[in-house]
């Protein structure tokens, strides 16, 4: 059975998510990391001793790239998806500092 | 009595790689860019972009760790480290933490008379952050995603330093070291070296640590011995209250000599580290690492022990000489074209260094070619010029690498060497200075170096004083 989500937890994983979550959508995401954590647990009822860590399917390794400058100026592009600008920079709340 | 307390240092030190792309990307690192002009899809986080490893971040990876006596880790991965910030615009970092490329190294550090090693933990590649700019008229950040993707090493060190002497020792070290390889500038204003300083306390005689905080934001060397030194005495404070120190991570403030608490760390589960998906991994072979050991240049205790066999130059001079690479590889050249070790070693010594400290530059920063070097050591020693020339030539050099035969020759500065023409102006200058001559064949020595003086100002400085001191001797027997 999965580890019930206490109110601290869910608590600390908004403040990691920087999100601000009213009552019921507390609840909620509760309800949802725990069918989570549910269907993850049907994964221990294999047994993976002695099995290598996996982290890739593809037997494919070192794949480089020279150290050759090939990109040109790529601001509009990169600031057309900004919601705000100012001085060719993407502007955002406050930040601490 | 009052307790003894020991300080316990460890460090964790950025380098940025000087590589010309970023890690996983064709952008280019360039320094000072307008902003947000070396961006893409990859550098800024896009959906659907694929990172591509620069080879280059791996070869100066490998080599800084076989530079430091680690064990290279021949199957090595990335992993994404995951946090929320807007200079972060994955909402992820690619970093190492499973299988860092470099584990238990250590450097030797000196400190007055006492050696030790420093035990480096382990090492790993990553990609830096954007910066962010706080603007105060809007109460709002700006964001440039230059830097976003530069290489980065990170260096753990375990903690083995007990105080700030300490630390800069083996800081500075790490920075020859990777100067050496050419794998970074190192410089600390510039943020190219990064450290941030793990600092606790506990009673002398103890064996367990006391709990360490984090200290951010040194950009000097002075920054980081006062961090230090503020730190150790804030715990001290604590514990001496009966308080207890919290971990958490600091921002040093240089202006006021002071540091405040940024945030509580996270902890390591916090990042929810996993695999990188998006990159293969890296294996390096035995054949690989010999390749990037037999690259390695010459290090700097080689160099030092190898200047005062090869060309009898004094230990501290070696140190010095050898403190930049750049430095270094002048001296080298220089004497070999000129064959005189000792006359290039003196110009670095003396004239160098005096220029570099009245101009505030770095030894990294010296403009003037060997070749030019050589070339006034030469004219200097077979006396075609006279040391005051010497000196006022030099510093053409060093401003703007002149060519000192052409210089010489353009300027007319070629030391007189035309007895007649020197015997005519000694002869004026015996004739307008009555006084002086009768002073000095009454015995007055000075009146003599009054006579130089005329003679040398006549011969707009070309003259060689030697020459018109024993002339003039002669003359007034």
């Amino acid at each position: 059975m999965a580890n019930k989500i206490s109110d601290e937890t869910i608590e600390y994983v908004g403040i990691l998510a920087k999100l601000e979550l009213s009552g019921q959508e507390k609840e909620d995401a509760k309800a949802d990391m725990e069918k989570m954590l549910d269907y993850i647990d049907t994964l221990n009822e294999l047994d993976t001793d002695g099995i290598e860590p996996m982290s890739h399917v593809f037997p494919v390794q070192n794949v480089f790239r020279e150290d050759i400058v090939r990109n040109g100026d790529g601001r509009e592009d990169t600031l057309a998806n900004a919601p705000l600008t100012k001085d060719h920079c993407l502007k955002v709340p406050r930040t601490i500092g | 009595m009052a307790k003894q307390y020991e300080t316990v240092i460890g460090l964790e030190v950025h380098v940025e790689l000087a590589t010309k792309t970023k890690i996983f990307c064709s952008c280019s690192t360039e320094f000072g860019s307008a902003p947000n002009t070396h961006t893409c899809p990859v550098c800024t986080g896009m959906p659907g972009s694929l990172p591509v490893l620069n080879k280059q971040v791996v070869e100066y990876a490998a080599a800084i760790g076989l530079a430091t006596n680690c064990q290279i880790t021949q199957v090595c991965k990335f992993d994404r480290k995951n946090y929320f910030y807007p200079d972060n615009p994955q909402n992820y970092q690619i970093s190492q933490l499973y299988l860092p490329i470099a584990r238990n190294g250590y450097v030797e550090i000196e400190v007055g008379d006492m050696k030790k090693n420093v035990r480096i933990h382990e090492m790993h590649m990553e990609e830096d952050a954007g910066k962010l700019v706080h603007d105060e008229w809007d109460d709002t950040s700006l964001i440039d995603y230059n830097r976003s993707g530069v290489p980065l090493v990170e260096i753990v060190s375990e903690p083995d330093m007990r105080s700030a002497d300490e630390v800069i020792a083996y800081l500075e070290k790490l920075r020859t070291i990777i100067q050496y390889l050419g794998a970074s500038d190192c410089k600390l204003q510039e943020g190219s070296m990064r450290v941030d300083v793990n600092l606790s306390v506990r009673e002398a005689g103890t064996e367990k640590f006391g709990t360490r905080t984090e200290t951010k934001n040194l950009n000097s060397f002075k920054a980081i011995t006062r961090a230090i030194e503020h730190e150790r005495e804030r715990q001290i404070e604590l514990l001496e209250e009966g308080k207890t120190v919290t971990q958490d991570t600091r921002r040093w403030d240089d202006n006021k000599e002071t540091s405040y608490a940024m945030r509580s760390k996270e902890d390591a589960q916090d990042y929810r580290y996993f695999p990188e998906p998006d990159l293969v991994p890296i294996v390096i072979s035995d054949e690989w690492i010999a390749e990037i050991k037999a690259r390695q240049p010459e290090f700097r205790s080689g160099k030092i022990e190898r200047y005062k066999k090869e060309f009898d130059i004094p230990q501290y001079d070696a140190e010095i000489i050898t403190n930049s690479r750049h430095m270094a590889d002048i001296f080298e050249k220089a004497s070999s074209i000129c064959g005189k070790p000792k006359k290039v070693s003196n110009w670095l010594m003396v004239e160098t260094m005096r220029l570099l400290k009245e101009h505030g530059m770095e030894p990294e920063e010296i403009t003037f070619s060997p070749e030019n070097l050589a070339k006034l050591v030469m004219l200097s020693e077979s006396g075609t010029i006279n040391s005051s020339v010497a000196k006022e030539v030099f510093e053409k050099i060093f401003e703007n690498n002149v060519d000192p035969d052409k210089y010489v020759e353009e300027n007319g500065l070629k030391t007189v060497n035309d007895e007649g023409e020197l015997q005519k102006v000694l002869e004026k200058v015996i004739a307008e200075n009555p006084q002086a001559v009768v002073d000095y064949k009454g015995g007055k020595e000075k009146a003599l170096g009054a006579l130089v003086g005329q003679t040398m100002k006549a011969m707009k400085g070309k003259a060689n004083p030697g020459m018109v001191n024993q002339k003039l001797r002669e003359m007034l027997k």
